[in-house]
């Protein structure tokens, strides 16, 4: 399975190329933008972006591996991440990752059988006064408690 | 006194405030249009120097005098790079800048790009912003459109572009070496300094690396001059306005702005509301989770200007001010903050990555109730190898490339020396005799 940029992506990769001074630059908005396809990073995405970049897959790989955002293995629909760090901690983010092992059968790190849940614990999210904080996806969800996030979750399609 | 009126912050909650519709109806663009049109890189320089605007990112070095670094005659281009990769834990006050007013910080950065002589710019942002960064491509979009951006902006000679970039989770990048090694597609890992940004940065061309509350502070000091601006404040060494960033146990937690050098026990029980169900304060982070923990008599008479808080034994950082009061377990907290060292140090130096490695290990059992007599004396020992700092005769060296190592010894060294009652109550009974 060899990995190209669909639809307008191509485009946008090209685009970036031109605007950025220099081509390596282009790494961190290329992998975002085919981990926003794929859903992830493969061995056979990183192989052709470092062709396209005109480097080594271990000099991509390299750099995929540094950042806690990309991701080389297949997750759940939603990506669910509880902020930890101190002040989401001061306001109770424990029992909200307690909770979200209790309702879907999961440790951190684990992804639910059906594919739709991974739950992770990420470090501070920048969000401190709204503690605590649930990152879904894209969004932020702030200030929840057990039964809001269930509202939530049980919301989404 | 009058009543302080909020500068940085005026507009935030008003409908529609990040759009250009707006912020032109507000005076928007007028110090830009100013510092392109009217103004020489020398003059942009010396009104941000004589305000004595320090960087709000957490170093709080002046920013006319980092611009002032950058060579006159280099024959590379030079570049500006807005840090938005807010990552401070205690710290969200670009964020909300970046989502009520965009333009403000667009403002700041053209008129930086001016003083540089800089024609591409990027705005380096947290990779978790995703809806920040969607919000800022709108409004560079919206600039574009309008003649803001692009080639000869206000209908001058001067070209600039602006491009938003990603970044994509680590703390580190916020660190202005990191930053840089990012944004060249590579991991976040500090160089060493000397040579600084401004000689050596984004490809090895001169660059300055300025913070989003920094930037957004320009617009105003062009608008309204050196003096005004060094009248804010209780002192002329620490002027301007400043957004503290409250949280942790406040019944009001959110970013409160104020002048430099407001009380911080204001701050808490005033703005912020004080700690819930009026328990007592126990201990306040002044400036972030880098800046040494204060107890609560310790904070009586701050004042939250940068050379305030130094004297006090910690710094204003970012002011990211965390809040515990006396249902904190400090041994808890300290643990908390010693894994989120060990999990974004990184791994660039040995001090570092060892040493917070090892710090949450013993943190780790000792709050699992395995600790050991010496353990405390040991963690003292491991923060001094990862960031004392080594004297030889004037100049001080740290142990690590970067600052980082002092961000993870200045508090562990705080909460161990302050609150070491709280860790000797951790010990087992047979090590506590």
């Amino acid at each position: 399975m060899s990995f190209a940029f669909t639809g307008d992506r191509q485009k946008r990769f090209n685009a970036l190329l031109k605007i950025y001074p220099d081509k390596l630059s282009v790494a961190l908005p290329a992998l975002h933008l085919a981990q926003e396809q794929e859903g992830y990073l493969s061995p056979e995405t990183i192989e052709a972006l470092a062709e396209m970049l005109d480097i080594t897959p271990a000099s991509l790989m390299d750099t995929v591996s540094f950042y806690t955002m990309f991701h080389t293995q297949p997750r759940g629909k939603y990506l669910l991440q509880v902020c930890h760090t101190l002040s989401c901690s001061l306001a109770g983010a424990d029992k909200i990752v307690d909770h979200l092992s209790r309702k879907y059968r999961i440790k951190v790190g684990e992804t639910t059988e059906n594919g739709r849940f991974t739950l992770l614990k990420v470090e501070c999210l920048g969000s401190c006064g709204t503690a605590p904080v649930i990152q879904i996806n894209d969004d932020y969800y702030e200030r929840v408690s057990p039964e809001k996030l269930n509202r939530i979750l049980d919301k989404l399609p | 006194m009058s009543e302080y009126q909020p500068i940085l912050i005026k507009h935030a909650g008003q409908p529609g405030s990040s759009t250009l519709e707006y912020y032109l109806t507000h005076e928007g663009y007028r110090a830009a249009r100013k510092a392109v049109l009217d103004m020489s890189k020398d003059e942009i320089i010396q009104v941000v120097k004589d305000s004595n605007l320090q960087g709000r990112g957490g170093a709080g070095f002046p920013a006319g005098v980092k611009w002032g670094f950058v060579p006159r005659d280099s024959k590379w281009p030079k570049y500006l790079i807005c840090n938005a990769d807010e990552s401070e834990p205690g710290t969200f006050k670009d964020r909300l800048l970046i989502t009520h007013n965009p333009h403000q910080m667009i403002e700041g950065m053209i008129i930086a790009c001016k003083a540089i002589d800089c024609h591409l710019a990027f705005i380096y942002i947290r990779g978790e912003f995703i809806k920040e960064a969607a919000l800022l491509e709108t409004a560079l979009e919206e600039c574009s459109m309008s003649g803001l951006l692009g080639k000869g902006i206000f209908g001058s000679k001067y070209d600039l572009d602006i491009l938003v970039h990603r970044g994509a989770g680590a703390y580190i990048c916020g660190e202005e070496m990191g930053l840089i090694e990012s944004l060249e597609g590579k991991r976040g890992w500090p160089r060493i300094k000397p040579p600084f940004p401004a000689i050596e940065g984004y490809l090895r061309c001169p660059t300055v690396v300025n913070n989003v509350e920094t930037l957004s502070n320009l617009p105003h000091i062009i608008n309204n001059g050196a003096e005004w601006f060094r009248n804010i404040g209780a002192s002329p060494d620490s002027p301007g306005p400043k957004l503290y960033c409250l949280s942790g146990h406040v019944k009001k937690p959110g970013v409160y702005e104020a002048p430099m050098g407001t009380r911080l026990r204001k701050l808490i029980f005033g703005q912020a509301g004080g700690t819930p169900e009026g328990r007592r304060l126990k201990a306040v982070i002044p400036g972030g989770s880098s800046a040494p923990v204060l107890t609560a008599d310790e904070i009586e008479d701050l004042k939250m200007d940068f050379p305030s808080v130094k004297a006090a034994g910690s710094m204003l950082g970012s002011a990211g001010i965390i809040v515990m009061d006396e249902t904190t377990d400090m041994v808890q907290a300290c643990y908390n903050l010693a894994r989120f060292y060990a999990h974004e140090s990184c791994g660039q130096c040995t001090p570092c990555r060892e040493g917070t490695a090892w710090l949450t290990k013993i943190l780790s059992r000792f709050t699992q109730g395995r600790g050991r007599r010496e353990d405390i004396d040991l963690m003292l020992e491991i923060s001094d190898n990862i960031g004392g700092l080594v004297d030889f005769s004037k100049v001080s060296f740290g142990k690590t490339i970067c600052p980082f190592g002092e961000a993870v010894a200045w508090p562990m060294r705080s909460f161990l020396e302050k609150f070491r009652d709280e860790f000797e109550a951790y010990l087992p009974k047979e090590a506590a005799a």
